[in-house]
């Protein structure tokens, strides 16, 4: 578990954030959202030193981070940022077993866990020796969460990860992440300014305005069902119409309804099967929740 | 220092034609660069042979090539014209790498931009390349000068003009005082023409006011954050 | 006169020049082919060995100097406007005068005619360019890169070693390449107060008035030169860290985000990934 208590951080004359108040559950996706400014990437980077609070405290389970070496620290956090971070003059699997090698690890063990680790994010094995620079950004970005599960960290830091790479490849990593936390139960703290990405990716979902104000937190549904102001109604689009749905009066396939929002665009369809309207599951990731208490 | 006072005359001579003897080189060397480097800018073939070239120029010492060069020209080693030739390749030797990186360097949508509204090859040049390209060329310009003036100290040993005079004379005759007048003398020209160049570039230039470069975020874990 | 004969003037002192400088050319080149004149003290294998050996000795006492500072200086962003502004002031000294300045210096103090003033200033001189190329070189490697590699838990020392030094290597050889052929330059000009070195034959030509010793003594030098930079150029070539493409450094714009390199084709398959 995380916990952030009355943490400020001030450059110069310039409040990045002010007495930000967060308890980050444990085995959980927690997502920090808003707006450049909002203060979310330094929020992250407290979490493993790369920045340190003006004031307030930063626990990891229980323990105040302020008293752990940075390196020691860091190297137990998996950290994956935007543009992958990753060595260039290095190959692939070495870029992964970094920082096993750095704590000790014997090489060929270092590497063949890289390369099963490969395969957890869906990496062919043959990309192995080239260089950062031969692989397409969504690559990169793979070996990048790779290096990041090499320690088996319990906390894994996402800062936009996926921010640079298109539409599509960002689905498909979207969706790795989601896999992967299910595997390893690991507490991931993502960052992005993307309120889709939020919904689709957290169990929690912090929005963020300046400074670092929490101006809403909760479930992506109790969010979207009642956001607390016009701010949070604005940044996630209930007000816009496109996430008020009604269902068409022209007719879909047989039973089936179809959804149009505000605007009259398709978005949708309902299941009707035999003109009964089937029913989802409660929670739209239909994650496994864990019984264990924290 | 009474030695300073009994031979200013001398002095202010020699740093008179020190001054024409590096002036002309650092003037035509930059003029000459300027459509070189705009051909180079634009032809990879032209970048690759001036390149190559001059780089090759650069790199033969210059006691060498003041001695060569009166072979090569047909004038006799005494003649000013060899150690201003061989002073004006330096020059252009020296500005051709930055000039060229300097127009190259004239982002591509400033000048299709331009291009699209209707200007000329030769008229985007004089408009939007010369003067985005400015303020680099004139900071590798007074790099240049500087060398210049000091690079030709040297010619002194093929006896030419200039404040070189001072010291192969005062090693001969062994006398510190004229060195470290000749050392100090040859500064303040450089000085002087820097302080010129300077000047120069803020007349033609005004809109040019020096950038502080400031780093990312990421520089070190504690550094000053300028919020982007 | 008639612009002909004029033309024929002209075309003739060209004719003559050119016949001129080759002879002076052909002779020196028969000189330095000629095995008798590499032998003895004065002969060209000497000096050559005398000019290497005080360029290498030079080179390597700058590397001590300068490397590890401009090392620091990169890697820790501090000393940088410092260190530009002396070198700046520094360049503005005149190489000969110095020379000549400290090897009257060094003869007051006894030395007599040692080599040590000259070594001296030669050092001096190397260690802005190799500076230069070590601080330069640390400062290009991209940020985020750096970031990273604390971010996962790089010790600093283990992020200039490891990262920082091997990607700076190019500019640092660069700085290299640029100190080497000042100190080979300046040798040359040190034959005018030393005894030893290329630089001999230039200056016994110029005052004896033997043009053609002294154009050996140039084709000499210069090819040396040429030689020993071309052997940098190519180790220069060969240190670039492999994966790494030429100017695939950072790119800052005013926000200080690095520009992102466009990703290739989108992946759109479920499977491990193999192309972009």
């Amino acid at each position: 578990m995380i916990e952030f208590r009355g943490v400020s951080k001030r450059f110069g004359d310039d409040v990045a954030v002010d007495d930000f108040s967060l308890v980050i559950p444990p085995r959980q996706v927690t997502v920090l959202v808003g707006s450049s400014g909002s203060g979310k990437t330094t929020l992250l980077r407290m979490i493993n030193r790369m920045v340190d609070p003006t004031s307030g405290v930063v626990e990891i389970d229980g323990v105040d981070v302020q008293t752990v070496a940075p390196v020691a620290l860091r190297r137990g956090i998996g950290y994956v940022m935007q543009s992958s971070g990753l060595l260039p003059h290095r190959r692939v699997v070495d870029n992964i077993s970094t920082v096993p090698r750095l704590t000790g690890v014997p090489r060929e063990k270092a590497r063949a866990r890289a390369l099963e680790l490969m395969d957890v994010v869906g990496l062919d094995r043959a990309l192995a020796q080239r260089f950062p620079i031969e692989l397409s950004g969504g690559q990169q970005q793979r070996v990048g969460v790779a290096r990041a599960l090499a320690v088996d960290p319990n906390i894994l830091l996402m800062d936009e990860p996926f921010g640079a790479v298109d539409p599509i490849v960002r689905s498909d990593l979207q969706q790795e992440v989601l896999r992967i936390q299910r595997e390893t139960e690991t507490t991931i703290v993502f960052v992005t300014h993307d309120i889709d990405e939020a919904f689709l990716l957290g169990d929690q979902v912090v929005i963020l305005a300046q400074g670092g104000r929490i101006v809403q937190k909760g479930t992506p549904e109790e969010i979207l069902a009642h956001p607390a102001d016009d701010f949070v109604a604005s940044f996630v689009g209930s007000d816009r119409g496109k996430r008020r749905l009604t269902v068409s009066t022209r007719t879909g396939q047989g039973d089936d309804r179809v959804l149009v929002d505000a605007g009259g665009y398709p978005v949708g369809v309902i299941e009707a099967p035999g003109g009964k309207l089937a029913i989802g599951d409660a929670s739209p990731k239909a994650r496994s929740i864990s019984n264990k208490t924290d | 220092m009474t030695w300073l006072w009994n031979n200013l005359g001398l002095i202010l001579g020699l740093t008179a034609d020190h001054a024409r003897l590096s002036g002309i080189p650092i003037l035509v060397g930059f003029a000459a660069s300027i459509p070189l480097g705009w051909f180079a800018s634009r032809s990879r073939v032209a970048r690759a042979i001036l390149l190559t070239g001059f780089g090759i120029l650069y790199t033969i010492p210059s006691l060498a090539l003041f001695v060569v060069l009166p072979v090569i020209l047909g004038t006799k080693i005494l003649d000013e014209t060899n150690v201003v030739v061989a002073l004006t390749i330096y020059a252009i030797a020296m500005m051709l790498r930055g000039t060229i990186d300097a127009f190259g360097s004239v982002s591509g949508d400033v000048l299709e931009s331009a291009r699209a509204q209707g200007f000329s090859s030769v008229s985007r040049f004089w408009t939007v390349q010369f003067p985005l390209a400015g303020p680099v060329l004139l900071a590798n310009l007074r790099v240049v000068s500087v060398s210049t003036v000091s690079l030709l100290s040297v010619a002194a040993l093929i006896g030419s003009g200039g404040l070189g005079y001072l010291f192969t004379n005062g090693y001969q005759q062994y006398f510190l005082d004229e060195i470290v007048i000749g050392i100090v003398f040859t500064v303040l020209l450089a000085l002087v023409f820097d302080t010129v160049l300077v000047i120069v570039g803020r007349i033609l230039m005004p809109w040019n006011r020096p950038k502080v470069v400031r780093t990312s975020a990421l520089r070190t874990p504690q550094r000053d954050w300028v919020g982007a | 006169m008639s612009p002909l004969d004029g033309i024929e003037n002209f075309l003739r002192s060209l004719v003559a020049s050119f016949l001129n400088a080759l002879e002076f050319f052909l002779k020196a080149f028969a000189f330095i082919f000629d095995p008798t004149n590499w032998a003895g003290d004065a002969g060209i294998g000497a000096r050559l060995l005398a000019h290497l050996g005080i360029t290498v000795l030079s080179i390597l006492i700058a590397i001590v100097l300068a490397v590890p500072l401009g090392l620091l200086i990169g890697h820790t962003g501090r000393g940088r406007s410092a260190v530009i502004a002396i070198t700046g002031a520094a360049r503005a000294l005149p190489t000969f005068g110095v020379l000549i300045l400290f090897v009257l210096i060094g003869i007051n103090f006894g030395a007599g005619l040692s080599l040590t003033p000259v070594i001296a200033v030669l050092a001096v001189l190397a260690v802005p360019p190799l500076l230069a190329g070590a601080y330069s070189g640390v400062e290009a490697v991209d940020r985020e890169t750096v970031d990273s590699a604390r971010a996962i838990g790089m010790t600093e020392w283990q992020i200039l070693t490891r990262v920082e030094l091997p990607l700076a290597l190019p500019l640092l050889i660069g700085g290299l390449r640029s100190a080497t052929l000042q100190v080979i330059a300046t040798a040359t000009i040190a034959a005018y107060v030393a005894q030893g070195g290329l630089g001999r034959y230039l200056i016994e030509g110029i005052q004896l008035r033997d043009y053609t010793r002294a154009v050996v003594g140039a084709i000499l030098v210069a090819a040396l030169a040429l030689i020993v930079d071309g052997v940098l150029a190519v180790v220069q070539k060969l240190v670039a860290p492999r994966g790494v493409s030429r100017g695939a450094t950072r790119t800052t714009s005013s926000t200080g985000m690095t520009a992102r390199r466009p990703t290739r084709s989108p992946d759109a398959t479920r499977t491990p990934v193999t192309e972009g």
